[in-house]
C-alpha cells in the first residue's frame, strides 16, 4: 500500500474541484469579485497542490515547463493583441467599444475585458508555476522517512 | 523641408502608446523564438535592432511635434483622464524618449558581438527579451501621465534590469551580488515612491499628474500628508538616480554587468528617474512652496555637491576601469541635481543639457570599455597599457568622450559645465563654481589616469613579441564613433540641445501643469 494514501486520494478529488473554482472566478469576474488574476493563482494552486502530493516530477509530466513560457508569453500576447485589434479597428488602445460600436449595453466592452482577462488568467497561471518549479526543483526529494 | 510630414498621421495620435506597447509585444514574441541554436539568438537580435529603430524613428517624430504643436496627450482605451490612464508627452520628457531610444539603437548595434561574447548561447534570446522589457518600462515611465502608472513601468523596467546586470555572471560571478544589492536597494526605493504616491492618492483622490497638480493647489499646501508625499517619493527617486548617499547600489550594478548592459544604463537609467524627480518636484508640486523650495535648496543641491566631492574623489582610487567611471556617474548626478536645486530657469537647463550630454559621453566611455574586454579581456586600470597602439580606433573615441567628461571646450561635457558655472554666478552661488572647477580637476586626474595609461606606457610583451594591433570589431566601433562624433559636433554647435533643454526649462519653470491640453489624442 502505497504511503500518504489518505492525502492522494483527498487531493485528487479537490484538484478537479480547485481548478473549477478556478475558472468560476475567472469567468464570473464581469459580474461579481474575481477576474483573471485571483483565478490564475487558484489554478495554479491546484497544479502546485498536486505536486506537493505527488512530487514535482510527476507536476512537469502533468504540466511541462517547455508549456510554462508559451503560456506566460500567450497572455501577454492575448492582452497585447486584443490592443492591437482596436488599434486597427480604429480605436485607441485598448478601447473595447469598437468591437461591437452600435450594442447598447456596452458588448464590446465585455468582449474586450473577457479577452484581456483570459490573457491574465494564462499569464497569471504560468507565472505562478514558474516560481514554483524554479523553487520546487531547487529541493531535494525528502525520503517517506522524513516526513 | 518638414520632417513631420513624411510621417503617417497615425503617429501622431497613437505614437505615445505605440512607444511602449511595441517594445513589450516584441519583447513577448522575442522570448518565444527557439533559444537552443546560434540561429534563434540572431534573430532575437534583429528583432530587437528592429524594435529599438521603430521606438528610435517615434520618438523623433513625437519630438518635432511636441516643439511645432505643443503636448501631445493620449486617452488609454479611450478612457479621457483624469478617469482612464493618460499617456502625456511634452517638451519636458519628449527628448528623453528620443534619447532613451537612441542610446538603445545604438547598444543593439554594439550588442551584437558584445552579447556572443558576455552571454551564454541558449540564454541569448531571452536575454534581449528582458532587454525589450526595460527598454518598455524606461519609456513607459517617461511617457505616462499616470503617478500610479509610473510606479508600475519603473518596476517594469526594474526588475528586467536586476535580471540584465545577473547576467554578466558567466563573466564575474560577482555580478549576482552585485544584482541582488541593486535588487534590495531598487526596492525599497521602488517601496518609498509608491507609498509617496499613496500619500499622494490619500491627499488627492487622483492619480492623474494633472489634476494631482489641480488638486493640490486648493490647500494642498497646508497638509502634512502632501509633505509626507514629497518627502517619500524624492528619497525613492533619489535612490533610482544614485543621489549621493543613495548610491551604493550603482557602482557594482556598472561593474559588473555585460558590457552593453552597462553602456545602455548609464547612459539611460538614471536619466529616467532623475525627470521624474523633475517632473514631481516643478509640475506636481509646487517649486514655490516653502517645503519643495527647501529640499531643492538644500537636500538636492546639497547632496549633489557632496556626491560630487565624494564620487569624483573615490573615482581616482578605483582599480576596476567600470568602477571609475560608475563613481564619475555618481559625481555626474550631482552636477545635474546642483543644476536643478538653483531653481532657476539658467539652472534648471544647465541641469537638463548636462543629463542629455553625459548620456552622450557615457554611452561612448562604457562602450569603448566593452571593447576593451572584448579584445584583450582588460578590466583592470593598470591593463590599458599600451591601449593606444593596439586599439587606436576605439581609444580615440575614449579619449574624446574621457575629454568631454573633463569639460576640455569643443565638447559637449565643456557646453553643459559652462551652462551650469553661469548658472551658479547668476546665483550668486560663487562656491558652487569653485566645487565645479575643483570636480573638474578630480576629473582630469581620473580620466588622465586611464589616458595616460593607455598612451604613455608600450603595449606589454607576451614572450618575447609585443602584442599585435587588435581593433575592435566594426560593430563596436560605429556606435562609439557616433557617440564620440557627437560630443564634439554637438560640443562645436549646441545649439539644438541648449533649445530643447531650455524648452525643457521652460516647461519646468511654469509651475504646475493644471490644465489638459485641449486636443487630446493628438488632432
Amino acid at each position: 500500500m502505497s504511503p500518504h494514501l489518505i492525502l492522494k486520494v483527498v487531493a485528487k478529488m479537490l484538484i478537479p474541484l480547485i481548478a473549477l473554482f478556478g475558472f468560476y472566478v475567472q469567468f464570473h469576474g464581469d459580474f461579481g469579485p474575481g477576474g483573471g488574476f485571483q483565478a490564475g493563482v487558484i489554478l495554479a494552486a491546484a497544479v502546485i497542490l498536486y505536486a506537493l502530493i505527488f512530487g514535482v516530477d510527476a507536476a512537469k509530466k502533468a504540466v511541462p515547463e517547455s508549456w510554462i513560457r508559451i503560456g506566460m508569453s500567450f497572455g501577454v500576447l492575448l492582452y497585447g493583441g486584443t490592443g492591437v485589434a482596436t488599434w486597427f479597428l480604429g480605436g485607441n488602445f485598448l478601447d473595447y467599444t469598437v468591437f461591437a460600436p452600435h450594442s447598447t449595453h456596452a458588448a464590446g466592452q465585455h468582449w474586450g475585458i473577457f479577452a484581456v482577462e483570459l490573457g491574465v488568467l494564462c499569464t497569471v497561471t504560468c507565472a505562478m508555476l514558474a516560481i514554483f518549479y524554479a523553487f520546487g526543483s531547487r529541493i531535494p526529494e525528502l525520503s517517506d522517512e522524513d516526513w | 523641408m518638414n520632417i513631420t510630414s513624411l510621417y503617417p498621421q497615425w503617429v501622431f495620435t497613437h505614437g505615445p502608446a505605440l512607444l511602449v506597447v511595441l517594445p513589450l509585444m516584441m519583447a513577448v514574441i522575442t522570448a518565444l523564438l527557439p533559444s537552443k541554436n546560434a540561429v534563434g539568438a540572431k534573430l532575437a537580435w534583429l528583432f530587437t535592432l528592429g524594435t529599438v529603430v521603430v521606438c528610435a524613428l517615434l520618438a523623433f517624430a513625437l519630438l518635432m511635434q511636441v516643439i511645432s504643436h505643443g503636448p501631445v496627450s493620449y486617452a488609454m482605451g479611450g478612457w479621457e483622464p483624469p478617469i482612464g490612464i493618460g499617456y502625456y508627452i511634452d517638451a519636458l520628457n519628449a527628448p528623453i524618449l528620443l534619447l532613451i531610444t537612441v542610446i538603445g539603437t545604438l547598444c543593439m548595434i554594439y550588442a551584437l558581438p558584445s552579447i556572443a561574447a558576455e552571454v551564454e548561447p541558449t540564454k541569448r534570446a531571452l536575454f534581449y527579451s528582458a532587454f525589450l522589457v526595460s527598454f518598455a518600462g524606461l519609456l513607459g515611465m517617461v511617457a505616462t501621465g499616470d503617478a500610479f502608472n509610473v510606479f508600475v513601468f519603473l518596476e517594469v523596467s526594474s526588475i528586467s534590469t536586476y535580471v540584465l546586470v545577473a547576467m554578466g555572471a558567466s563573466r564575474d560571478r560577482r555580478a549576482l551580488t552585485s544584482a541582488y544589492n541593486y535588487l534590495m536597494m531598487g526596492s525599497i526605493g521602488a517601496t518609498f515612491f509608491v507609498i509617496g504616491i499613496g500619500f499622494i492618492y490619500m491627499q488627492t483622490g487622483t492619480l492623474n499628474m494633472i489634476d494631482i497638480a489641480r488638486v493640490l493647489q486648493d490647500g494642498g499646501v497646508d497638509s502634512r500628508v502632501t509633505k509626507l508625499a514629497f518627502a517619500f517619493i524624492v528619497i525613492g527617486l533619489g535612490l533610482k538616480l544614485a543621489m549621493f548617499p543613495l548610491h551604493t547600489w550603482l557602482p557594482g550594478a556598472y561593474a559588473y554587468a555585460p558590457s552593453f548592459v552597462t553602456a545602455f544604463l548609464a547612459a539611460t537609467a538614471t536619466k529616467a528617474a532623475l525627470y521624474l524627480l523633475l517632473r514631481f518636484s516643478f509640475t506636481i508640486f509646487d517649486p514655490s512652496w516653502d517645503f519643495v523650495a527647501k529640499s531643492l535648496m538644500y537636500l538636492l543641491a546639497g547632496m549633489g555637491i557632496v556626491g560630487m566631492m565624494v564620487a569624483s574623489l573615490q573615482a581616482i582610487f578605483q582599480n576596476d576601469i567600470r568602477r571609475v567611471l560608475a563613481f564619475s556617474s555618481v559625481a555626474q548626478v550631482g552636477y545635474m541635481l546642483l543644476g536643478v536645486g538653483m531653481v532657476t530657469t539658467l539652472g534648471l537647463t544647465a541641469g537638463y543639457l548636462h543629463m542629455l550630454n553625459h548620456a552622450i559621453m557615457k554611452g561612448a566611455l562604457f562602450i569603448a570599455v566593452g571593447a576593451f574586454w572584448y579584445r584583450f579581456g582588460i578590466t583592470q586600470v593598470s591593463d590599458m597599457k599600451g591601449l593606444g597602439k593596439t586599439m587606436p580606433l576605439t581609444m580615440a573615441g575614449f579619449t574624446i568622450a574621457g575629454l568631454s567628461l573633463i569639460g576640455v571646450p569643443g565638447t559637449v561635457g565643456f557646453v553643459s559645465k559652462l551652462a551650469l558655472v553661469r548658472a551658479a554666478a547668476e546665483n550668486g552661488w560663487w562656491w558652487a563654481v569653485g566645487v565645479i572647477v575643483v570636480t573638474s580637476i578630480l576629473a582630469i586626474i581620473y580620466i588622465g589616469r586611464l589616458i595616460e595609461q593607455a598612451y604613455f606606457h608600450p603595449a606589454p610583451k607576451i614572450g618575447n613579441k609585443t602584442v599585435a594591433k587588435n581593433e575592435a570589431p566594426l560593430a563596436m566601433l560605429i556606435p562609439l564613433w557616433i557617440l564620440a562624433i557627437s560630443a564634439i559636433v554637438l560640443g562645436i554647435n549646441a545649439e539644438w540641445t541648449t533649445s530643447l533643454a531650455e524648452a525643457a526649462a521652460h516647461v519646468l519653470s511654469g509651475g504646475p501643469i493644471v490644465e489638459f491640453p485641449h486636443a487630446v489624442g493628438g488632432h
